[in-house]
């Protein structure tokens, strides 16, 4: 069954065509990595996928129905979600309240049925629940700005959980942390891809990427150089190449 | 004694104005400048409405929702620009509406309405005038602990977070926009039908600046906090006349000294002293 599937997508900012053309076809159950060097066009191709940003041309179905113009809220409602590269919490709320106005979202759908709802219990031990998942339940109570960089982005992993989605989107979910932490945060991913989730990472760890992606595409100058199981992609003399010609940074930890 | 009353009146008004602006700004983070021309909306609706003969209950009413339909329109139009952009498109909308109404001769033009029916006595307008701050204290506290509220924070700290989860940035804006006016039409209504004169420069630039003073003197967001903010700057130009002549002097002094020491309003500043006080 095909969760996301996308054909001809392309969006240029000003003469630079960020992507070009791309087509995808992401399959349930799938731990999906897309990776590329810098400034390939993974962010923007991804926040294409998610309704962050909307193409030139080019078609984006989910569950099979056109959502190309459909809002970023109204695929997270249906459980398409993304998360950003960049921490966003809502710094003035605390870890828990963050990820209790997500598993609200129910409740929140509409404004006037969100002023008719006053009951909170379900989403706070909800919040509960998906905190101690993702292993940051002794933050719960902490002010989501004075919490350390790993934490925001299990906190980021656990809200995007409380929508219930059928697809998650990360955006370099393992930027910013040391090396233990990585591979530890990218286990517990692949520990909820085996759980049902499908995932898609975009990811510049290369290590961790190609240890855990089933199926792995690179992105080269906003077009996919290449698609398929990790190994065969990082064995291409043209995927190597795109990562040495165009950034050695690219490529910041060797398997 | 009727000048208590009559200040008391006015000190409720300028609660419901100010209850009604932190709906928009402190609650769901949109600034607006443009307040008074929703108070004057409902003004107008609601004195035209009882020059025509209809009874109170449906000419506040009118004013209500004319001044409610304005301001979601107004929050629609508002979608595309946030922060300082958002701040110039609703002064923009205050002068517009100035502009309108000045060359209106149906609405009285320089010389607004005079001979507004007034059903109530005194007595009667500021229990009228009580009672509504005193819903509109009530529907804040309820907004705020309701899922609404939640929105409206989530909206008001980083709108794209908050659409990535689901939430309708816009619904949400619109509607507090359209609860905010609301509230200033109801307020214009009341006050059209107790002074049975409305004239055009009552709900100018410096009202709506008036009104954003109560709101961040108060507290933005604060619904105690803006309740007091309401009254204090209300009894302020009664207790020292002369500063009815610098209103805008003085308010507009008082909104940057509070930006720069005092950022939360007096919400803040009572919640600190009470921890120095406690430590």
């Amino acid at each position: 069954m095909t969760v996301l599937e996308c054909v001809g997508l392309s969006l240029a900012f000003g003469g630079v065509h960020a992507v070009a053309g791309v087509d995808l076809r992401v399959e349930h159950g799938e731990l999906f990595g897309l990776i590329g060097p810098n400034g390939a066009g993974k962010t923007t191709l991804l926040r294409l996928l998610a309704g962050a940003l909307k193409p030139d041309s080019g078609t984006v179905l989910y569950g099979g129905e056109d959502v190309t113009h459909m809002p970023l809220y109204r695929r997270a409602q249906l459980g398409c979600v993304v998360t950003h590269q960049i921490a966003r919490p809502f710094r003035r709320m605390t870890i828990a309240e963050n990820v209790m106005v997500a598993a609200g979202a129910r409740t929140t759908l509409h404004p006037w049925r969100a002023l008719l709802a006053v009951d909170s219990r379900h989403a706070r031990a909800r919040a509960g629940e998906l905190l101690e998942r993702v292993g940051i339940a002794d933050n719960a109570g902490k002010s989501a700005s004075t919490v350390p960089l790993g934490i925001l982005k299990r906190m980021q992993v656990a809200r995007a959980l409380a929508l219930e989605p059928q697809l998650l989107m990360l955006d370099e979910p393992l930027a910013g942390l040391n090396h233990n932490e990585a591979a530890r945060f990218a286990e517990e991913l692949a520990e909820l891809n085996r759980g049902g989730l499908t995932l898609i990472l975009v990811e510049h760890n290369l290590r961790e990427i190609t240890r855990i992606a089933r199926r792995l595409a690179v992105l080269h100058e906003g077009a996919l150089l290449a698609d398929g199981a990790p190994e065969a992609v990082m064995a291409r003399a043209d995927v190597r190449e795109a990562y040495l010609g165009a950034s050695t940074s690219g490529i910041d930890t060797h398997a | 004694m009727d000048y208590y009353i009559s200040v008391a009146t006015f000190a409720a008004l300028n609660v419901i104005l100010a209850l009604g602006l932190n709906l928009i700004s402190g609650f769901c983070g949109q600034v607006s400048l443009g307040h008074a021309a929703f108070y004057g909306l409902g003004a107008y609706a609601a004195a035209l409405c009882a020059v025509a003969g209809l009874p109170l209950p449906i000419s506040l009413l009118a004013g209500t929702l004319v001044a409610g339909v304005f301001g979601a329109l107004v929050g629609l139009a508002a979608l595309r620009v946030r922060d300082d952009f958002l701040a110039i498109v609703t002064m923009g909308v205050g002068f517009l509406f100035l502009g309108a109404v000045r060359k209106q001769r149906w609405a009285g033009a320089e010389m607004g309405i005079a001979n507004i029916p007034s059903p109530l006595d005194n007595w009667g307008y500021a229990l009228l005038a009580i009672g509504a701050a005193g819903g509109l204290v009530l529907l804040s506290a309820h907004v705020r602990r309701s899922w609404m509220g939640r929105a409206f924070d989530a909206v008001a700290q980083d709108e794209e977070a908050a659409a990535a989860i689901g939430i309708d940035v816009a619904g949400y804006k619109i509607t507090a926009f359209f609860l905010g006016t609301a509230a200033a039409g109801l307020a214009g209504g009341i006050y059209a039908h107790m002074t049975q004169l409305i004239v055009p420069d009552a709900f100018n630039f410096i009202e709506s600046i008036t009104i954003l003073a109560m709101v961040v003197v108060g507290g933005l967001g604060s619904t105690g906090g803006v309740v007091a903010g309401a009254v204090l700057l209300t009894l302020i130009p009664e207790l020292f006349r002369f500063v009815n002549d610098y209103k805008l002097l003085v308010f507009g002094g008082l909104l940057l000294l509070v930006m720069r020491f005092s950022p939360g309003g007096l919400a803040s500043l009572v919640q600190r002293l009470r921890a120095r006080v406690r430590a």
